[in-house]
C-alpha cells in the first residue's frame, strides 16, 4: 500500500532522488576453461540486515527452450535464499540474457523501484555470478543513499567477476 | 551363574538396539531446487560411514512422501540394490516436499522349551508368530522415522506438520533454509507433546574422509527445543532416540521411539 502524500511534500521527498544519476558497470571476466557457460548473474540492493530493497538484474538462461533456464537459478545462492526464490521468474525489467565476457552496463533509473521511492539510509550493492560447470562470486558495495557528493564506488571480483563499478551523482 | 544370566539378558536386550546400532538415512540428490518443476532422487540405505553405501539397503515399504499441500506422491523407479535403495520424486508444485519412512514395529521376546527367542514384524503379526507353549513373552513396541525434506521455490510449512505419533521434529528453522554458522532451532517431540531431556546427535557426512567423528550433542530443553550451530555446509545426520514405559500398543510393555533427519546446510 501507497501511502498518500501530498503534492508538496512528495515532490520535496522525491526531488532529491529524482535528481541523482547512478550508473552501474559489470564485467564478466574472460576465463580460459574448457567448458565455458556465460554467468548467471543477479544484481540487487539490500539492506545492512541482508534484507533485499529490490531486484536491478537477473541475467540467466531466459530463453532456454525447455524451460530449463531457471533451473539453476538457486545456484546464485544468496539472491536465491534473500529474493529468489520468493520471485515467479521471469520478472518484467529485472530479467534478462546472460552476458558474454565484457563490460556491461546495467540500466538503472534512479527514478524508479527499488531506487526511486529509497528511504535515506545505508544500502549494499551486492553482485552474484554463478557459472554452470564453473565457480560462484559474490561482490559488494556499500554505499549511502542519496548520495551527497559524486562519488564512484569499485569492487573487484577474484574469479567470477571482473569489477564492479557504481557511479553516483547527486 | 548370575554373570551368565546377565549376559544372556544384555544380548536379548541389547539385540534391537544392535540392530539399530548401525545408522539408517535417507540422502536427496538436492533440498534446495528452483525452476518450474523438478526432479530429484534419493538414496535410502543402513551403514556405518555417513553417506556411504556399504550395509545394508533401506526397505522402502514404509515410505511416504507429501508434496506441499498435503497430498500423497508416488515415489517413481524405486529400487532396491545390495547396499541401497533409491526411489526419484517428481516436485510439481512450488514449495516444501517430505520424505518419510516411519514404521511401527513389535520386538518380542520369550522362552520357548527354556530357550530365548526373539521376533520382529509388525504388531497384526505377533499373534500367529509366537508359538503357544512360549513363556516369559516380553514385547517391546519400536517406533522409527527417518526423514529428509526437499523445496522447489520458496519454503512452505504445510507439510512440516507433525502426525503426533512416535518421535517426531517440529522445525522452528525450516529444514531446507539451513546456512553454516547460523544457527538453526528444532523441537523433538513424542506422541506430539514436547519430549525434554533427550540427547540428539549430529554428524556431517563424509567421515571416511576424516579421522575424528565431530559428532555433535546436545539435549533438549523442558519444551522439547534444541539448536545446531553448523560449523560447515553439507549433509548432516541428526538422530535422536527415546524409551519409555508407555507404549501405544497394548500387549508392549515398553517402548523404542527414533528419529532421524539428513539435513543439507547450504555455504552462506
Amino acid at each position: 500500500m501507497r501511502v498518500f502524500v501530498p503534492l508538496g511534500l512528495s515532490t520535496l521527498i522525491a526531488s532529491p532522488a529524482l535528481a541523482v544519476e547512478v550508473t552501474l558497470k559489470v564485467d564478466v571476466p574472460q576465463l580460459d576453461v574448457a567448458e565455458y557457460h556465460r554467468p548467471y548473474i543477479a544484481i540487487w540492493i539490500e539492506r545492512p540486515d541482508a534484507s533485499v530493497v529490490g531486484n536491478l538484474a537477473v541475467w540467466y538462461d531466459v530463453n532456454n527452450r525447455k524451460n530449463e533456464g531457471e533451473k539453476w537459478l538457486k545456484d546464485m545462492r544468496q539472491w536465491w535464499r534473500r529474493i529468489g526464490r520468493e520471485l515467479a521468474m521471469p520478472v518484467d525489467g529485472i530479467s534478462g540474457a546472460t552476458r558474454p565476457p565484457g563490460s556491461h552496463d546495467v540500466g538503472i533509473d534512479a527514478g524508479k523501484a527499488p531506487l526511486g521511492d529509497l528511504p535515506a539510509g545505508e544500502y549494499k550493492l551486492v553482485v552474484e555470478a554463478a557459472r554452470e560447470v564453473g565457480g560462484r562470486e559474490v561482490v559488494q558495495i556499500p554505499f549511502a543513499w542519496p548520495p551527497k557528493e559524486e562519488a564512484t564506488l569499485e569492487a573487484k571480483g577474484k574469479s567470477e567477476l571482473g569489477n564492479v563499478v557504481l557511479q553516483l551523482k547527486p | 551363574m548370575k554373570v551368565l544370566k546377565l549376559a544372556a539378558l544384555l544380548i536379548a536386550v541389547g539385540m534391537p538396539q544392535a540392530a539399530e546400532a548401525h545408522r539408517a538415512w535417507l540422502l536427496p540428490s538436492a533440498t534446495v531446487l528452483s525452476g518450474e518443476e523438478a526432479w530429484i532422487t534419493v538414496d535410502a540405505a543402513v551403514s556405518n560411514d555417513l553417506f556411504f553405501f556399504e550395509h545394508n539397503p533401506l526397505r522402502l515399504d514404509a515410505l511416504t512422501i507429501v508434496a506441499p499441500d498435503g497430498s500423497k506422491v508416488e515415489a517413481q523407479n524405486a529400487s532396491t540394490g545390495k547396499f541401497r535403495s533409491t526411489f526419484d520424486v517428481e516436485l510439481k508444485k512450488p514449495g516444501t516436499y517430505r520424505m518419510a519412512v516411519a514404521s511401527n514395529m513389535v520386538f518380542a521376546q520369550y522362552k520357548l522349551n527354556g530357550e530365548e527367542k526373539r521376533w520382529r514384524g509388525p504388531l497384526d503379526k505377533l499373534e500367529q508368530e509366537i508359538p503357544k507353549g512360549a513363556t516369559d513373552l516380553k514385547v517391546t513396541q519400536s517406533q522409527r522415522r527417518l526423514e529428509a525434506f526437499a523445496t522447489l521455490g520458496a519454503p512452505t510449512e504445510e507439510t512440516l506438520k507433525v502426525s503426533g505419533s512416535g518421535l517426531e521434529l517440529e522445525p522452528i528453522t525450516h529444514p531446507n533454509d539451513l546456512f553454516a554458522k547460523e544457527e538453526a532451532s528444532f523441537r523433538l517431540l513424542i506422541d506430539g507433546k514436547p519430549a525434554p531431556d533427550l540427547e540428539v546427535s549430529v554428524v556431517r557426512g563424509g567421515i571416511r574422509y576424516r579421522d575424528d567423528l565431530g559428532e555433535t550433542k546436545v539435549k533438549t530443553d523442558k519444551d522439547g527445543k534444541f539448536a545446531v550451530t553448523w560449523d560447515e555446509p553439507g549433509m548432516y545426520w541428526l538422530e535422536a532416540n527415546f524409551t519409555d514405559d508407555k507404549p501405544t500398543i497394548d500387549k508392549a510393555t515398553e517402548r523404542r521411539a527414533g528419529y532421524v533427519a539428513t539435513l543439507e546446510v547450504l555455504p552462506q
